[in-house]
């Protein structure tokens, strides 16, 4: 079940609408920027994955630092690497548009954040993420003492078990606390 | 179609993706495929206890122990080997479909592990226990025409290409001004669909009687609005106070015969007529009360949105976990964002692992004499300026040439404009000095400061332009005409010399590297004024709206491309969804607020001119109304209810009263359970932190324990987390439940925080976690 040769039908698009975020005129819109991406002869094979490299070419991802653990996290294949199906592109950006909701928007952010795949965010998910953040030149990056105190302040102040990890409750709760998080958690074509 | 689709979800989850049910619940800290799908499978299961309604008691065998009373659910299939994810495929196939599908498109699964078969199944009649075939239909038609509707709106999005374009390269909170601008757009435009349907169109089609020596066009009206302009559609003084009548006219091309409200004339017409002042009257009072509604609703929505009961603590969690914004494309604005987080984060470290040095008295006295004197400049610059508005607007110059008086009336529009342009350039300097260390409080008291200018301003000029001159109401309309469009032209300047050539001049001579900041708050606080201005304006001139809607179009396109050219995203955390609040409640309550009590005042107790206008012989305009009313029991005595009514409500101020008087009491009430909600939840966290502690304390000590004689202490270890847990989580689940009777959405967050919470804290007991979870 797929995207066939360039049209989708009309079942398709409308079984789509209600299992997606997505209206039709977004759907649409994401089969024509992702066939785009296809080449000709995958344009006529159903259910094409596309390689990461190529999806991380699109204009929406490409400075993002998080990209290639969205491509990771929304990825259904088997090997792990991070090619999207149409579907996949479709979860991607239903998690990430304009009426998700804040429960599914903080489920995928911890898994985007969660880099080692453990299940919860532990010191080197969040130096990790920390430097995602600030960029890649030295000059804004932290030194290893402010790392190591901000971690220690971000763990004092969002782990409430003690366990010296943030699950995705706390990590809930955190995210419940700002309200800026659903308008700055979008991506929108 | 949708019924039969959640049907084959199951075999589709069966067949394709063998999903092993994770025995590690630990594993993504139990968000596995089937710990979601039990998840889900409890929510469906609650919900459809929810939607069914009790069945009486009666209807129960005295045996049924209430407890397990599913109502009505033991007509499921239930098997005892179906598998988690068939009982989910059975509660989704038994909700009503809207609710279907919130929860299909809520559980974060993949659209491939939720997507239908192409095969059609056929639906057993019992497969729809409550519908007939045709209510069905009617029901999935109702469904289709709704998607199709909010469709046909999503197509319509004005400049949809030009806001992704200016949040990718800055971010939300610089789009948060242009969507400002765009509802104000929304606004107007209904305002104007309003007022011309139902007072210009009429008019229009009926021209009345024009007085003698009517100017000619000559270019200033399009400044002034006064000239060719004043014997227009455009302006209160052309509507005529009649009933508007069409048969007369065809009657060999008779002039329109004026009839006042009581006499007959004999050309009375079979047609439709058109009473002008009532529908006057009527249409700004039911544009003003609809527009009403429509703000106070956005504004209790967006405050819900942004309201946050706990605010203190996790600053630098919130500020690495939820501040990146991920609608930013461009790469260099990327780099920025990086750079200014970086920023924030150091500082944010600085401070808060930094001792709060007290100051001094000496030091205290110090700042507060600055305060003070901030303060005193900008009190005193704001009277000198509203005196200075007062003894110009007194003076009027006169002269032979016409040309040249007309063009003296924009003399006052152009010192008020020149005021609020300089004013908050003099705020700001005495902000600077003040030298406040948080940047929301500076912003708080920028908005103060240019609230209290605007205000008085304009308070001025309402009090300056009531009743003076003959046919008064068109003169306020022209003014009001004026006023906007030099604010619009003073606009174009400022984005000239404030962004462009500022931009030139900071890059040339001062060589600094950074464009200059983009200013949200005072743009917003000028699209505020102008929307005010245009409030004030509608009854004067039935035309403003649309002049409004022109500006603002312009303004949409020339502040777009002097941001793309000139500017750069603010550099101080700015949050957006507080500031949007702000803006939306300070355009509720100053601004609209301000413009229907003026308008009230004026329609209630303010003699209308008796030369021009709708309402020329009344004593009020509110009399046109009453007027009404009354011939209408008049003629038909059975509407004396009517009448009754309609003074008791309408002109008894009692009523108000008391409205007012509940709605203060509901508020209190409110403010209060939420003051209750803020205590338990500082308890719980106590509590939770209490039982980690204990949870930690017994294990070392039963480890220590085990040691010494192993076999018995393992069973004592098991038995006693368990029970530690399974009292606690009742207790909490008590706790929680008492607040989700009060606030869903937090209650929820918390019952499933303390759920989770202790499901990963059972990770060193794994033989009590099931069983802890199965007293859930």
């Amino acid at each position: 079940m797929g995207t066939t040769a360039s049209q989708l039908g009309k079942d398709l698009l409308s079984e789509y609408q209600e299992l997606t975020f997505l209206t039709k005129q977004e759907i649409l819109l994401a089969h024509k920027r992702f066939t785009e991406l296809l080449t000709k002869d995958e344009k006529d094979l159903p259910n094409t994955r596309v390689p990461a490299e190529r999806i991380l070419t699109l204009p929406e991802l490409k400075s993002n630092p998080f990209r290639k653990r969205i491509c990771h996290v929304f990825s259904t294949s088997e090997q792990k690497d991070g090619s999207l199906t149409f579907e996949d592109f479709l979860d991607l950006l239903s998690a990430f548009s304009d009426s998700a909701t804040l429960e599914i928007k903080s489920h995928y952010a911890f898994r985007i954040f969660d880099f080692d795949d453990d299940g919860t965010l532990d010191c080197g998910d969040l130096e990790k993420l920390v430097n995602c953040l600030t960029g890649e030149t030295d000059e804004t990056r932290l030194t290893t003492e402010e790392m190591r105190q901000l971690i220690n302040n971000i763990l004092e102040e969002s782990d409430i078990d003690k366990d010296g990890t943030v699950n995705l409750s706390e990590f809930q709760h955190v995210i419940s606390r700002s309200p800026d998080f659903v308008s700055s958690f979008k991506i929108v074509l | 179609h949708c019924c039969l689709g959640v049907k084959t979800l199951s075999m589709k989850l069966n067949a394709a993706h063998p999903i092993s049910e994770q025995s590690d619940p630990l594993s993504l800290s139990g968000r596995s495929r089937g710990a979601i799908i039990s998840q889900y499978y409890n929510r469906t299961m609650q919900l459809r206890r929810r939607r069914q309604s009790r069945p009486a008691i009666r209807d129960f065998s005295r045996s049924a122990r209430p407890s397990i009373r599913g109502y009505g659910m033991e007509v499921d299939s239930t098997d005892a080997e179906v598998s988690k994810r068939d009982r989910l495929v059975n509660n989704l196939q038994n909700l009503s479909v809207s609710d279907r599908v919130r929860m299909l498109r809520g559980m974060p699964l993949s659209v491939a592990e939720k997507t239908l078969q192409k095969e059609k199944h056929t639906l057993s009649g019992s497969q729809i226990p409550c519908c007939s075939q045709l209510k069905y239909y009617i029901i999935i038609g109702a469904r289709h025409s709704w998607y199709s509707w909010l469709n046909f709106l999503h197509s319509l999005q004005l400049w949809q290409v030009a806001l992704k374009t200016v949040s990718g390269r800055f971010g939300t909170g610089v789009l948060s001004y242009f969507l400002f601008l765009k509802t104000l757009l929304f606004f107007n435009f209904f305002l104007f669909l309003v007022t011309g349907a139902f007072m210009v169109l009429p008019q229009a089609v009926h021209p009345p009687v024009l007085p003698a020596g009517r100017s000619s066009f000559s270019g200033l009206e399009l400044l002034t609005g006064a000239g060719y302009f004043s014997d227009t559609v455009m302006y209160y003084g052309y509507y005529s106070n009649y009933t508007l009548r069409k048969s007369c006219r065809d009657d060999g091309g008779v002039q329109n015969v004026s009839l006042s409200n009581g006499t007959r004339l004999d050309c009375v017409s079979k047609h439709l007529s058109y009473n002008m002042p009532l529908a006057y009257f009527f249409t700004i009072g039911v544009a003003f009360f609809i527009t009403c509604i429509i703000l106070v609703y956005s504004m209790s929505k967006s405050f819900g949105q942004s309201f946050r009961i706990d605010k203190s603590h996790s600053i630098l969690a919130m500020k690495v976990l939820c501040s990146w914004d991920f609608k930013v494309i461009k790469k260099t604005s990327v780099k920025l964002m990086s750079e200014n987080i970086s920023t924030q984060l150091k500082e944010l470290l600085a401070e808060v692992n930094q001792k709060h040095v007290k100051n001094t008295a000496c030091q205290k006295l110090w700042r507060l004499m600055v305060h003070g004197l901030a303060w005193t400049i900008c009190i005193g610059s704001t009277t000198a300026c509203v005196l200075a508005i007062y003894y110009f607007s007194g003076s009027r110059i006169a002269d032979n040439n016409l040309l040249l008086t007309e063009a003296s009336l924009l003399a006052l529009p152009v010192v008020v404009s020149l005021i609020n342009l300089l004013l908050p350039g003099l705020f700001n300097l005495a902000a600077w000095m003040e030298d406040y260390e948080s940047p929301s409080v500076r912003t708080y008291v920028a908005i103060c400061r240019n609230l209290m200018l605007k205000v008085s301003v304009l308070g001025l000029l309402c009090y300056h332009w009531l009743g003076r001159v003959a046919c008064w109401e068109s003169f306020v309309g022209q003014e009001l005409y004026r006023f906007l469009l030099m604010d619009f032209i003073f606009t174009l300047l400022d984005t000239l010399f404030g962004e462009f050539l500022w931009r030139l001049f900071s890059e040339k001579v001062l060589k600094r590297r950074r464009k200059p900041v983009f200013d949200i708050a005072r743009n917003v606080l000028e699209l505020i004024y102008g929307q005010t201005l245009a409030w004030l304006g509608v009854l004067f001139t039935p035309l403003l709206p649309a002049v409004q809607i022109i500006k603002l179009f312009l303004l949409f396109y020339i502040k777009k491309s002097s941001v793309m050219m000139n500017c750069q995203a603010p550099r101080k955390p700015y949050r957006v969804s507080q500031m949007t609040t702000v803006f939306i409640t300070l355009l509720c309550f100053p601004s609209f607020l301000g413009a229907s009590v003026c308008v009230t005042i004026t329609m209630w107790s303010i003699t209308p001119s008796s030369s021009c206008g709708p309402f020329r012989e009344l004593k009020t305009m509110f009399q046109a109304g009453k007027r009404w009313v009354e011939e209408l029991e008049k003629d038909n005595p059975n509407l004396s209810v009517l009448a009754r009514a309609h003074s008791y409500l309408v002109e008894n101020p009692f009523f108000l009263f008391v409205g007012a008087g509940i709605f203060l009491i509901v508020i209190y009430f409110h403010s209060q359970v939420v003051d209750g909600q803020r205590k338990i939840i500082s308890l719980l966290q106590e509590q939770i932190e209490n039982e980690g502690e204990d949870k930690k304390f017994l294990i070392t000590r039963l480890q220590s324990i085990h040691e010494k004689k192993r076999t018995p202490a393992r069973r004592l270890t098991s038995q006693v987390s368990l029970c530690c847990s399974g009292a606690l989580q009742q207790l909490f689940l008590s706790k929680a439940k008492t607040i989700s009777i009060t606030w869903p959405p937090l209650s929820s967050y918390v019952f499933f925080f303390i759920y989770f919470s202790f499901r990963t804290s059972a990770v060193e007991i794994p033989t009590s976690s099931r069983q802890a979870s199965s007293v859930l």
